[in-house]
C-alpha cells in the first residue's frame, strides 16, 4: 500500500525480497546500503539472531529521486528465509507494493526455492493479493556458483508464467532485460503466458543487485501511474 | 468508518495541520515531550514535539513491526488485538495507541510525566484523530474521480528516473 504525503511531498512504497534461507536477501540490502549516496538512505536495520541469521526482517530507507516534484521513497524489507518463521515472513508482507524473490541458483537449493515461492503465494493470498498482479521480479542469485542450476531449468521451476489478468495485455511483450525472450508470449496452442521479469546475481559482488531494484521500483511506480 | 481496503492512500496539508494541532494539544497537556505518527505499514506519516534525536524511519518502521507482532500475540490469547502499548524505561518511556487501525501515535515522554495522565487523555485524543482521519477518507471518496493522479502520464518521467 503505497502513501502520498502531500505535505511532506513524498511517496512511500514498501519493497519485499523474499526467497529461502541464506540466499542472499540481507546481502542483497547491504550492497545496496553500501553503494548508495549515504544522503540518500537511512540506517541498515537488521534483526537478527547472534549468528546473523535475520529473525524477523531487515529494512533499509533509499530514495530514488524525484518526480513531478514528489521525492520517491522505497522501504526495502527482507524476510527470514528460515521455514519457521512464517508468522514473521507474513507480518512484513502486509501492504507491500512489489515483491523481488532471491532464489538460490544452486541446484541442491531447487527445493528450498520452490517452498519459498509456494509459501510467498500462500501468504499473499491470505491478505488478497495474488503475485501475478503485483510489481514482481525474480532474482538467480548465486551464479558464480559451479553448482548453479542453468537458467532455463529454473526458469521452468520458479517462473513457468501464469495467463495475463486481462486481455489487453494477451500481446507479444520482449523482454527489456534479455534480447530475444519475451515477458508475454503466445505458446504453439494458442495459450497466452506471461512471466516474471528476471535477473541473474551475484549479490556478494554486488551483480544484477540494482538491475534488480531499478526493475521492480519501476514496477510499482508505473503501477500507480 | 475509515476504509481499511483502500490499495493507496494520501493525505494533504489540511489534514496533516489537523492531526498535528490534535497532538500538539495533547503533548501540552500531559506535559510529554515528543510524538511521532506512523501507518500500520510503517511508513512516516508526522512527527510532533521536541525534534527526535534518532532516524524517525527506522522509528516508525520498528513500532509498525512492535504492533503487528503484538496483534498476533493477542490473537493466540484470544483478543483481537492491543489497541495500547507501554515500553519503560528507566528514564524514558514510550506509549503507542492505535488510530482506527490506520495509524498509531507513539507518545515520548521521561519520568516527570504520570503514566496515568497519559493514558487518560489518550482516549479522546484517538477519538479525535479518528475523526480526523474519517473526515479524510469522506473528502477522498467525495472527490474520488476528480482528484488527479499525480503521476497519471508520467510512465516516460520514470523511465527517466531509472536511467542511472
Amino acid at each position: 500500500m503505497s502513501m502520498i504525503n502531500y505535505a511532506a511531498r513524498e511517496i512511500n512504497c514498501k519493497i519485499v525480497y523474499y526467497g529461502p534461507g541464506l540466499g542472499g536477501k540481507t546481502t542483497n540490502l547491504e550492497h545496496i546500503y553500501g553503494k548508495v549516496k549515504p544522503d540518500t538512505r537511512g540506517k541498515l536495520i537488521s534483526l537478527a539472531t547472534e549468528t546473523e541469521r535475520t529473525l524477523f526482517f531487515d529494512f533499509l530507507p533509499v530514495d530514488l529521486g524525484t518526480i513531478r516534484g514528489f521525492n520517491t521513497r522505497f522501504h526495502l524489507y527482507t524476510v527470514p528465509g528460515q521455514v519457521y518463521y512464517n508468522a514473521s515472513r507474513k507480518l512484513i508482507l502486509k501492504n507491500v507494493d512489489g515483491v523481488v524473490f532471491v532464489a538460490d541458483s544452486q541446484v541442491e537449493r531447487m527445493e528450498a526455492n520452490l517452498e519459498s515461492m509456494q509459501n510467498l503465494y500462500d501468504n499473499l493470498a491470505e491478505y488478497g493479493y495474488d503475485v501475478t498482479r503485483i510489481p514482481f521480479v525474480i532474482q538467480y542469485n548465486k551464479r558464480d556458483l559451479p553448482n548453479a542450476a542453468p537458467i532455463t531449468d529454473l526458469q521452468a521451476a520458479l517462473n513457468p508464467g501464469w495467463e495475463p489478468a486481462d486481455v489487453q495485455r494477451a500481446r507479444i511483450t520482449p523482454d527489456p532485460y534479455h534480447a530475444g525472450e519475451n515477458l508475454v508470449d503466445q505458446l504453439s496452442s494458442g495459450e497466452w503466458v506471461e512471466k516474471a521479469p528476471y535477473f541473474e546475481a551475484v549479490a556478494i559482488n554486488g551483480d544484477g543487485v540494482f538491475d534488480t531494484l531499478k526493475a521492480v521500483s519501476k514496477l510499482v511506480l508505473k503501477a500507480l501511474a | 468508518m475509515t476504509n481499511p481496503g483502500a490499495a493507496t492512500w494520501s493525505f494533504d496539508e489540511e489534514d496533516l495541520a489537523a492531526l498535528t494541532q490534535t497532538v500538539d494539544r495533547f503533548l501540552a497537556d500531559t506535559g510529554a515531550h515528543s510524538a511521532l505518527i506512523a501507518d500500520r505499514a510503517g511508513q512516516l506519516v508526522a512527527t510532533m514535539g521536541r525534534p527526535l534525536s534518532f532516524d524517525p524511519t527506522v522509528f516508525a518502521t520498528l513500532t509498525a513491526a512492535d504492533f503487528s507482532a503484538n496483534d498476533q500475540l493477542a490473537r493466540l490469547i484470544g483478543e483481537t488485538d492491543f489497541t495500547t502499548l507501554f515500553h519503560q524505561g528507566e528514564k524514558e518511556s514510550m506509549y503507542v495507541a492505535d488510530v482506527a487501525r490506520r495509524l498509531i501515535l507513539v507518545t515520548l515522554f521521561d519520568n516527570a510525566t504520570p503514566i496515568g495522565l497519559v493514558r487518560l487523555k489518550m482516549k479522546p485524543v484517538v477519538e479525535e484523530l479518528t475523526a480526523h482521519l474519517d473526515r479524510a477518507y469522506t473528502r477522498a471518496r467525495e472527490l474520488g474521480t476528480t482528484q488527479p493522479n499525480i503521476l497519471a502520464g508520467a510512465g516516460d518521467e520514470i523511465d527517466e528516473l531509472f536511467n542511472w
